[in-house]
C-alpha cells in the first residue's frame, strides 16, 4: 500500500503540474472569438456530433478566405453534455477567453445561463431550442434564437396543414404527438390559440422520455382519434419509433409534418430508410439538401486539401443548421467589425451587428432573416421539406405563420 | 513526523469533547479557512472562482446524501428530486412572496425534509437494492409532478427565475460575491455534519447502518431514526437545490432530472461511504475530473491527433477516461478516497520508523 500511495502521489503531482502548465488558451491578436458549447457526447448527440463539424468547416471556410477583413475566425469548442453545471463552467471558461459572442448547446443550458448573459452582456444564440420568448429583444436583449422558435414552429405547422387540408380547417382533427418536456409542451399553447380562430379539433399525446415505446400513443391516435393530420414534436430516437409505427399503422406520412427535431436524416434511416418515410413532411429552419454553394466551397476546401469531404456532410440536415449557426455568427461579427470601424469589437457591438442581420440568404440556406432590436428571431421562417425519392424535396418556400398570434404571445408571455 | 500525538493531555470535558483534539489539526483546519477565505478570492479570476461554486454546491449535496447512504446505509436514487423540491419551495416563495433568502433556503430545505421523510417510509419495510428503486420511483414520481403540476413550476417551461439573494442590502452579482454565500453554507453544512455524527442521532445512525436488529435491541427507534436520516439528508439535498436554483437565477427541473442522482451517488461511493472528508473529496473529484481531463486532453491530445480529430475525441476520450479513473480508484481502494488519503496519512504518520 505504502509504495502504492507515494506513487499516486507523484502521479497527482505529476498531473498537477502538467495542468498549471496548461490553463485555456486566450484570444490572440487579430482573431475573434466565438465560443460554442456543443454535444457530442449526452442526450442528443446525434445532433451534436454533425452540427459542431458543421460550425468548425465554415470558420474553415471563411479564414480560408481571409478571414472577415483581416480578422481571423476561432470557434472554441466545449461539449456540455447536455449537463448544466458543465454548461455554466464552459460559459466562464470561454468568456474568460475573451469570447465575443457565444451559442449555446440546450434549453436547459440556456434556461440556466439566460441571467448571466445580461450581466456580462454577451450576446448569444440559441437556434431552435430554449425559450421562445427569447423572441422578444426587449425583454431578453442578448439572447438570440435566430431559427423559428418553438411556437413559430407550432403556428407553421398548423398553417402547413390548412394548406394540405384544401385550406380550411374548420372541423378537421389534428393530433399533436410531444415528447413530453417543457420543449414538447411549448408550441402547445399556440396550437390551441389557432384552434378557436381556425374552429379545428386538437389533442395532444404526450410520449413520456426517452420515447421509444409509442405503441400505445400510435393506436390511441390512429385507432380511436383518426385525425385528418398529425403534428410531431419528438426528439432523439422518438422520431424515428414514431415514423415506423405510423407506417405500421397504415397512417398516410403525406398528413404527418414533423417539428424540426424530428426532421434529420438520421430519423429518416432510423426508420428504416427513405422508402418507409416516403412523404413524410419535416419542418426546417435551414435549407435541406446539397445544392447550395457554401456547401460547394466547403468540398472544395477539403479537395483542395486533398481529402475527401467529411461524412458528416451527408447528414445535411442538421450539417446545414450548423452552417446556419455559424454563418450567423460570422455575419454579426462582420457587421460589428463595420461599427467598431475595423477595431476588435466589443460584445455590445456584436450585438449591434446581430441586430442588422438581414438580407442575408447563404444561397438559399439561410431563410430571409430580419433580425432587430425587437425581433430576435429574424421573423420566424421555415420551409416544409417532403420526403420523395431518397432524398428531402422542399415542398414550400419559406413561410411564416400566424405572426399576429404568435407575437401576441411573445408579447404576453411571463 | 511533523508533528507529535504525545503529550496532548485532556484537562477539561471541552478539551475532551472538541473536535479536532490535535494541534496540528485545528492549524491546517486554520490554514485551509484561510485559503479558501482569503487566498483563493484574491488570487483567482472568475473562472476558477466559477469551478469552486460548482464544487461547493456539490459538496453540501455529497454530505447530505452521505448522511443517509454512508452513516445510516439506507440507498437513495432520489438526491436530484429533492433538490428539485427545494429549489422549486424557494423559487416559489421568492417570485410570489418576495421572501429573502434566509427565509427561502431554510423553508425549501424543509419541504425536502417533509418530502423525503415520506419517501423514506418504505424504507422500514425494505432494504438495499430494492429500497433504492422505492427511492427512484420517488425521483420520477416528484420528476413528473413538478413537469405537469404548473401551480409548483410556474408554467410550461417548469422554470422559475430567482434574483440573486441580497445580504445586508448588497445584492450578490459577481462570481466572487456568490463564492463567499456559498462557502458560509457549506461551512455550516460541514459543522453540522461533523457533530451530528458524533451525537446521539448520529450514533444511532451507524448502529442501524452497521445491524439493524442489533440496534433494534439496544434501544433504538428505527423507524424514527430512519426517518430523521431521510429527513436529514433530504434537508441537505433541498438546501443544494435552493443554492444551485441562486447561483443560476433559475429552478429548472430540467436540472435535477436522475442522471444529477446518479452523479450524487457517485461522488458519495468514490469520497467513501461515512466520512465527511470523503463527501468533500468526492465532490471535487466528480466535478473536476472533467473539467481537469478536458484541460489535460487540449494541451496534450494535440501530439497524438489532428486539430480535426481532436475536436471529437476529447468529449468521448474524456468519458473514457472519467470511467476508467473512476474504476482506478475504486480498484485501488474500494472504501474510497478517504481512505485512500488515510492509508497515506498513517503511513507518514510513522516516518520513517514504518513499524
Amino acid at each position: 500500500m505504502t509504495k502504492l500511495s507515494r506513487s499516486m502521489l507523484t502521479l497527482a503531482a505529476g498531473v498537477a503540474a502538467g495542468l498549471a502548465y496548461a490553463g485555456p488558451a486566450a484570444a490572440e491578436d487579430k482573431e475573434l472569438l466565438i465560443g460554442d458549447q456543443c454535444d457530442r457526447t449526452g442526450a442528443t448527440q446525434i445532433v451534436g456530433t454533425v452540427l459542431c463539424p458543421a460550425e468548425q468547416d465554415y470558420y474553415r471556410l471563411v479564414n480560408s478566405r481571409g478571414g472577415i477583413d483581416g480578422w481571423m475566425v476561432r470557434g472554441d469548442e466545449i461539449d456540455n453534455g447536455y449537463k448544466v453545471p458543465e454548461g455554466i463552467e464552459a460559459y466562464e471558461r470561454q468568456k474568460q477567453m475573451g469570447a465575443l459572442l457565444m451559442t449555446l448547446y440546450g434549453t436547459p443550458q440556456t434556461v440556466a445561463l439566460n441571467q448571466r448573459l445580461e450581466q456580462d452582456h454577451m450576446p448569444t444564440t440559441s437556434p431552435g431550442f430554449g425559450i421562445s420568448a427569447a423572441a422578444d429583444g426587449t425583454r431578453f436583449p442578448y439572447l438570440f434564437p435566430v431559427a423559428a422558435t418553438y411556437w413559430s414552429q407550432g403556428a407553421a405547422a398548423v398553417k402547413f396543414a390548412k394548406d394540405q387540408l384544401g385550406g380550411d380547417l374548420k372541423g378537421k382533427k389534428i393530433a399533436y404527438i410531444y415528447y413530453d418536456n417543457p420543449a414538447g409542451k411549448e408550441p402547445i399553447s399556440i396550437i390551441e390559440a389557432l384552434q378557436k380562430t381556425e374552429g379545428f379539433d386538437m389533442r395532444s399525446f404526450a410520449v413520456p422520455p426517452p420515447g421509444v415505446e409509442l405503441g400505445a400513443q400510435i393506436i390511441d391516435v390512429t385507432q380511436r382519434y383518426r385525425p385528418d393530420f398529425i403534428i410531431m414534436h419528438l426528439f432523439g430516437r422518438s422520431p424515428s419509433v414514431a415514423l415506423k409505427g405510423l407506417k405500421g399503422a397504415g397512417f398516410p406520412l403525406k398528413k404527418v409534418v414533423g417539428l424540426v427535431w424530428a426532421s434529420a436524416e438520421a430519423d429518416i434511416m432510423a426508420a428504416g430508410g427513405w422508402s418507409v418515410a416516403e412523404g413524410y413532411n419535416t419542418l426546417q429552419f435551414a435549407g435541406a439538401g446539397d445544392d447550395y454553394p457554401v456547401r460547394q466551397e466547403i468540398k472544395g476546401m477539403y479537395k483542395k486539401d486533398g481529402k475527401d469531404p467529411p461524412k458528416e456532410m451527408d447528414d445535411t440536415v442538421i450539417y446545414n443548421r450548423g452552417l446556419l449557426q455559424a454563418a450567423v455568427q460570422v455575419q454579426a461579427l462582420t457587421n460589428a467589425l463595420k461599427i467598431s470601424g475595423g477595431q476588435k469589437p466589443t460584445t455590445e457591438q456584436v450585438k449591434a451587428g446581430m441586430e442588422q442581420i438581414h438580407d442575408f440568404t447563404l444561397g438559399g440556406l439561410v431563410p430571409p432573416l430580419q433580425i432587430t432590436a425587437t425581433d430576435h428571431e429574424g421573423g420566424g421562417w421555415v420551409r416544409v421539406f417532403q420526403v420523395h425519392d431518397g432524398k428531402f424535396v422542399a415542398a414550400t418556400d419559406w413561410i411564416q405563420a400566424y405572426r399576429d398570434v404568435v407575437e401576441n404571445q411573445v408579447k404576453t408571455a411571463e | 513526523m511533523f508533528h507529535r500525538e504525545s503529550g496532548v493531555f485532556k484537562t477539561s470535558y471541552a478539551a475532551d469533547m472538541a473536535l479536532y483534539p490535535l494541534p496540528i489539526a485545528r492549524w491546517t483546519v486554520a490554514a485551509f479557512a484561510g485559503l479558501f477565505i482569503v487566498i483563493v478570492p484574491v488570487i483567482c479570476s472568475d473562472y476558477p472562482i466559477s469551478i469552486l461554486n460548482l464544487i461547493l454546491i456539490a459538496i453540501v449535496g455529497a454530505l447530505g446524501l452521505n448522511i443517509l447512504v454512508g452513516y445510516t446505509g439506507q440507498i437513495s436514487i432520489g438526491t436530484g428530486a429533492f433538490m428539485s423540491v427545494g429549489a422549486y419551495t424557494a423559487a416559489n416563495l421568492v417570485t410570489r412572496l418576495g421572501a429573502p433568502f434566509w427565509l427561502a433556503l431554510p423553508a425549501g430545505g424543509l419541504m425536502a425534509a417533509f418530502v423525503g421523510a415520506i419517501v423514506g417510509i418504505p424504507s422500514l419495510r425494505i432494504k438495499g437494492i430494492y429500497l433504492a428503486i422505492a427511492t427512484l420511483a420517488a425521483q420520477l414520481i416528484i420528476e413528473w409532478t413538478i413537469n405537469h403540476v404548473q401551480w409548483i413550476s410556474g408554467g410550461v417551461q417548469a422554470s422559475v427565475m430567482i434574483p440573486r439573494p441580497s445580504v445586508f442590502g448588497v445584492k450578490l452579482v459577481s462570481e466572487r460575491q456568490i463564492y463567499f454565500f456559498l462557502l458560509f453554507f457549506v461551512v455550516l453544512a460541514l459543522a453540522a455534519t461533523l457533530n451530528l455524527v458524533r451525537s446521539r442521532v448520529g450514533r444511532a445512525f451507524i448502529a442501524i447502518r452497521d445491524q439493524d436488529i442489533a440496534a433494534e435491541i439496544i434501544g433504538i427507534d428505527i423507524f424514527r431514526y430512519k426517518l430523521y436520516a431521510f429527513a436529514i439528508s433530504s434537508f441537505f439535498a433541498g438546501v443544494t437545490g435552493v443554492l444551485e436554483s441562486y447561483y443560476l437565477g433559475i429552478a429548472n427541473y430540467e436540472q435535477f432530472q436522475i442522471d444529477v442522482s446518479i452523479d450524487y451517488l457517485a461522488m458519495v461511493i468514490i469520497g467513501g461511504l461515512g466520512s465527511v472528508l470523503g463527501s468533500v473529496l468526492g465532490a471535487i473529484f466528480v466535478t473536476l475530473l472533467p473539467i481537469a481531463t478536458r484541460l489535460f486532453l487540449e494541451s496534450f491530445g494535440g501530439l497524438f491527433f489532428s486539430n480535426a480529430n481532436l475536436l471529437n475525441v476529447i468529449p468521448n476520450l474524456r468519458l473514457v477516461i472519467f470511467g476508467g479513473l473512476i474504476i482506478f480508484f475504486l480498484v485501488v481502494e474500494p472504501e474510497g478516497l478517504n481512505r485512500l488519503w488515510r492509508n497515506i496519512r498513517n503511513y507518514f504518520r510513522v516516518w520513517p520508523f514504518s513499524y
